[in-house]
């Protein structure tokens, strides 16, 4: 220790300081989700104090008709908007990057509008769309709202990964004697796979997560999971949804610690 | 003599065959389907949105299709425009502690191994995946007057009887930050990750304190940075409704809140236009100046 000269100490400190400075982020952000998990956990109707330990809403959970409901509607719309963001965004991605048009900048330009716009005044938009032109409200129009900030995402997403060669890789397998199809799946979809499956995994969080669009464009019989819990909000939160919501974060962390294993193994075989 | 031409013609002809073939088909194919999406589903409703905020409330909450400004009219009234300060001054406020916390926390990630600061990233994407309402819902139950904050504070006689945190603005700015700060430190990680090292040796070397160095090298070239951050954390925060609705208990009340309202019961849509359009300007100010400077290609959404 008395080696130490002062600039080695003090890098030493610094060090120290980011460490525990780094703890200190991580525990706001990881603070509500472990109170959440504990919630599941209480013996009581609603979630307002502790109450005692129970594991009985693990299995109630599932005998609730209007939580199961709105689950399995949030995961079809779910799975429909990452199916649909992901089609349309691997072509506009591929279409953006490699053609010259000229709606190409405005449409490049409307890329970032729900990105970057708050999302309550694209839903009030569509809302007002929708309304007048007499379409219902429903599952339709939660799924195109969803679609409407999942594409530009997927497409950014996957604009990101079409390296610079892929053109000539393209023209090599087209002189090869490959059709347009077999050249696509063949040498187009394999190098740009990360980004796609990148712009599922996002797609449908995004989608699963989302309680504005889903809030103002619902119609009135069915609602999606986080727009049931909103509603819930002000009567008070049973434990059983803290104990779905626990059972999905671990499915998600689970599934991506799959998907980077996945992906792991492309990219060893890519660099083969 | 007329021969030539007409086989130039027809050379012409199949050339521009073969290219519609070899590239506009393709690019239709391609490139259609997302522009027709946007086109029909954000630039057609956008333009109509602000079409109808020139437009006036009938009594039955139906729309008048007559120009007027009445609209724009109501939101400089006292309540109004009270409500449209309140909400600029919590994004704000969210804004800078998302900087004065991402920052560091950035700095300190972009500072370790490749390896080690991917792991690191993925360690606050985490959080994300559970949905945003309870991780909310868990704040109001840890600051709720009977909740186990306000009982330590009173059993360590720090105060004597509980202390309202529900309701208050400061614990939405909590939740927003809660909600927000992964928006402010991916993009001020992917600028100081790029920073080079040399600069802030040579910065050193030349005989300029860290603090010189910090205000004088590093600042300046992570700006890019942290102006997307600004963007990515401000114009959400000053939009959202869900945060207010759940920590707000409906008492704070913000734009995101009030443009929600003109939607529902109270039927006043021009009055909720004017404001989505009200916030579309103030997106669209923060984007020009951010496009002076830097590619919104650039801007890291992802």
């Amino acid at each position: 220790m008395a080696n130490l000269t002062k600039i080695q100490r003090r890098k030493k400190m610094l060090g120290i300081l980011g460490n525990v400075y780094s703890v200190l982020i991580y525990a706001i952000l990881y603070i509500p989700v472990v109170v959440m998990m504990i919630f599941s956990f209480n013996d009581q109707r609603y979630n307002y104090y502790w109450n005692g330990f129970t594991t009985q809403w693990y299995g109630k959970l599932f005998s609730n008709h209007t939580l199961i409901g709105s689950l399995w509607y949030s995961l079809v719309i779910a799975i429909l908007a990452t199916v649909i963001s992901v089609l349309i965004g691997t072509l506009g991605a591929l279409g953006l990057k490699r053609f010259e048009f000229r709606a190409k900048k405005l449409i490049n330009n409307m890329l970032y509008v729900p990105i970057i716009v708050p999302e309550i005044v694209l839903a009030v938009a569509l809302l007002i769309i929708f309304m007048n032109l007499g379409f219902a409200l429903g599952m339709g129009s939660i799924l195109i709202g969803h679609c409407t900030f999942c594409i530009p995402y997927a497409v950014v997403t996957i604009k990101g990964r079409i390296s610079g060669d892929g053109d000539s890789l393209e023209e090599a397998s087209m002189d090869l004697g490959a059709n347009r199809t077999q050249t696509f799946f063949r040498v187009t979809l394999p190098s740009i796979m990360p980004g796609v499956m990148s712009a599922a995994f996002l797609s449908f969080t995004l989608s699963i997560d989302d309680v504005v669009m889903s809030n103002l464009l619902a119609g009135a019989k069915n609602s999606t999971l986080p727009v049931l819990i909103l509603s819930m909000n002000k009567t008070g939160i049973t434990p059983d949804v803290n104990a779905l919501t626990t059972i999905m974060i671990l499915v998600i962390v689970a599934g991506m610690v799959l998907s980077n294993l996945v992906k792991g193994r492309l990219h060893k075989n890519a660099s083969k | 003599m007329k021969k030539p031409v007409d086989a130039s013609n027809d050379l012409q002809a199949i050339s521009r065959r073969r290219d519609v073939r070899r590239k506009t088909l393709p690019a239709l194919a391609q490139a259609g389907p997302v522009s027709v999406w946007m086109i029909l589903f954000v630039t057609i409703p956008m333009l109509f949105i602000i079409y109808i905020s020139f437009m006036s409330r009938g009594v039955f909450g139906d729309v008048i299709y007559e120009f007027s400004l009445e609209s724009y009219q109501t939101l400089l009234d006292t309540t109004y425009f009270k409500v449209i300060l309140k909400s600029l001054q919590v994004a704000l406020f969210t804004t800078v502690l998302c900087l004065a916390l991402g920052y560091p926390f950035a700095y300190y990630i972009a500072r370790k191994p490749p390896e080690t600061a991917s792991k690191l990233i993925m360690l606050i994407m985490i959080p994300f995946w559970t949905n945003s309402l309870m991780r909310l819902n868990s704040w109001l139950l840890l600051f709720q007057t009977s909740g186990p904050i306000n009982n330590f504070l009173q059993w360590s006689g720090i105060t004597e009887g509980p202390i309202t945190f529900i309701y208050t603005d400061a614990l939405v700015v909590l939740g927003m930050i809660t909600n927000m700060l992964p928006f402010a430190v991916l993009p001020l990680y992917s600028t100081i990750e790029k920073l080079q090292k040399s600069l802030l040796e040579a910065s050193s070397d030349l005989g300029a304190t860290p603090v010189q160095t910090f205000l004088k090298v590093t600042l300046p070239l992570t700006f890019p940075g942290i102006f997307s951050a600004i963007i990515l954390v401000f114009i959400p925060s000053l939009g959202i409704y869900t945060v207010s609705d759940v920590l707000g208990g409906g008492k704070v009340l913000y734009i995101g809140n009030i443009i929600k309202n003109q939607f529902g019961a109270i039927r006043n849509w021009p009055l909720g236009a004017a404001l989505s359009v009200l916030l579309l300007v103030i997106t669209g100010l923060l984007i020009f100046i951010y496009t002076r400077f830097a590619k919104l290609e650039d801007m890291e959404v992802v």
